[in-house]
């Protein structure tokens, strides 16, 4: 059973369907790519499987259960976790926080413990802000913890919000341009990690227009164009497919 | 449109910030008429705010930033305009919910003379991707379309310099390649260009020169060519 499934997804705006009759399956562990020219479907995709839009038709399945038009702070509790184009930090927190809160929604500790601050408590806290470190070393900001989100610049956002993501260690990742705006160098070291994630059984579903992270490290890359697939497989094969050159790569 | 020698924008020590955070700590570096000059760097490293300082919204602290051989630092952006210095930010910077000939319209805002019309009229010949949508609402164009449109609405002005900071955001690669031409285009038409961009490669093959900015210094210069090739550059800056 795949952990994530699209059955004949429709999503009509004004006049115009975004994404017409999509399937798409993501097996446990899968790393996928989707890719498409702009307005092709890729981010409305994302908006109606993690609930920030209602979905015309079809279903999604999460693990085998349907979440179809299920709301975004459920979808997150399922376990799948996103990123959007355009960054979405709190601006006025340091960036330690902005990866904190992060975690508030999976602390599932009663009124109780967190009055009386239980040691249980505590050191669940001590491993978050252990953990937040980390992630921030990795994407280039542990020397800007403290500083608030808002003064960082665009690209800086952009990765503290593809920390921020990690932060819940959620079972499928949707990363929607997460090197955009990246300077090459970091955009390698966010490869590596995605790659490290996979190899640790994590999901990732992954919206790119850099082919160089998306032919290194796709098992499978689906290509959208008009809201509809118009190819599907390995990188190899979709790097060379005639309709696929024709509607995104060009020259 | 070949480079040919003076110095149309000059930065000597330039400091500036956002509160009490320090961004630029002492840039130097001069952009020569007619060349297409392409400033690169980690996040954070300052590139935007350069690009805003030198149009006045973020202030200089110290440090001097010439335009055709006059100081222009901490000028309004207004006057920076009127000088000759266009300015595309980074993202969207568009009206959305006006029609792309509206758009150029308010790009013509500053002007009073008669040419407005015919110049209007030429950027949709120039851009027949605009001239296309003229009646559509901007907010409804793809990403590509709307950087297009957004550095006509720059165009109108007549700048000598423009500055263009990630033209290639978010664009799928056939836009990206049409906006690089685009650039390559208003260049040969006369206009001296400094972008930044985080597609360093692709913007250094088509840039006269860059330059590398490492926490708000300027740390390398060179061509285009000689920073592609330089091993330090590539290993930090370019994905090795």
């Amino acid at each position: 059973m795949p952990l994530l499934e699209i059955r004949g997804l429709i999503k009509r705006f004004i006049g115009v369907t975004a994404v017409d009759r999509v399937d798409l399956a993501v097996e446990r562990g899968e790393l996928v790519s989707l890719i498409g020219p702009n307005g092709s479907g890729k981010t409305t995709l994302f908006n109606c499987v993690t609930g920030y839009l209602a979905t015309d038709g079809g279903r999604v399945l999460f693990g085998g259960r349907d979440v179809t038009n299920a709301p975004s702070h459920s979808v997150a509790r399922l376990g799948i976790a996103r990123t959007f184009q355009q960054v979405s930090v709190f601006p006025r927190l340091s960036a330690l926080d902005n990866l904190l809160v992060f975690l508030q929604q999976h602390q599932e500790e009663s009124f109780l413990a967190r009055l009386l601050r239980s040691r249980r408590l505590r050191r669940l806290e001590t491993e978050a802000v252990e953990r937040a470190r980390r992630l921030l070393d990795l994407v280039g900001l542990g020397d800007r913890a403290t500083a608030a989100a808002g003064s960082l610049s665009f690209g800086q956002r952009k990765l503290l919000a593809f920390a921020a993501a990690l932060m819940p260690d959620p079972e499928l990742l949707l990363l929607d341009e997460p090197a955009a705006a990246v300077n090459p160098t970091m955009i390698n070291q966010m490869k590596q990690h995605i790659l490290a994630l996979h190899r640790q059984g994590k999901t990732v579903l992954l919206v790119e227009h850099n082919m160089d992270v998306v032919m290194d490290i796709s098992q499978r890359i689906v290509v959208l164009d008009h809201g509809e697939k118009i190819a599907e497989g390995p990188p190899d094969v979709i790097r060379r497919d005639a309709r696929v050159v024709e509607a995104y790569f060009g020259r | 449109m070949a480079a040919d020698g003076g110095a149309l924008l000059e930065l000597r020590g330039v400091v500036a910030g956002y509160d009490e955070v320090e961004v630029l700590r002492g840039v130097s570096l001069a952009i020569r008429t007619g060349e297409i000059v392409c400033i690169i760097g980690a996040n954070g490293a300052g590139k935007s705010t350069l690009l805003r300082t030198v149009f006045g919204i973020v202030p200089a602290r110290t440090g001097a930033i010439r335009f055709a051989g006059e100081e222009i630092a901490n000028r309004p952006p207004t006057d920076v305009l009127k000088r000759g210095v266009g300015y595309v930010p980074q993202g969207r910077c568009n009206f959305p919910a006006m029609s792309v000939e509206e758009n150029l319209e308010m790009g013509a805002y500053l002007r009073r003379d008669a040419q407005v019309r015919r110049d209007i009229a030429a950027s949709l010949e120039r851009f027949p991707m605009l001239a296309a949508k003229r009646r559509d609402l901007a907010g409804t164009l793809s990403g590509g379309q709307q950087q297009i449109l957004e550095m006509a609405i720059a165009l109108l002005l007549r700048p000598r310099l423009l500055m263009v900071d990630e033209p290639s955001l978010g664009l799928d690669p056939r836009m990206v390649e049409i906006v690089f031409d685009t650039l390559l285009a208003i260049n040969r038409d006369g206009t001296t260009i400094l972008m930044v961009e985080q597609n360093a490669k692709k913007a250094l093959s088509v840039s006269h020169r860059g330059f590398v900015l490492e926490l708000g210094r300027n740390r390398f210069e060179g061509t285009g060519r000689e920073l592609l090739d330089n091993p330090d550059v590539r290993h930090h800056y370019l994905g090795g």
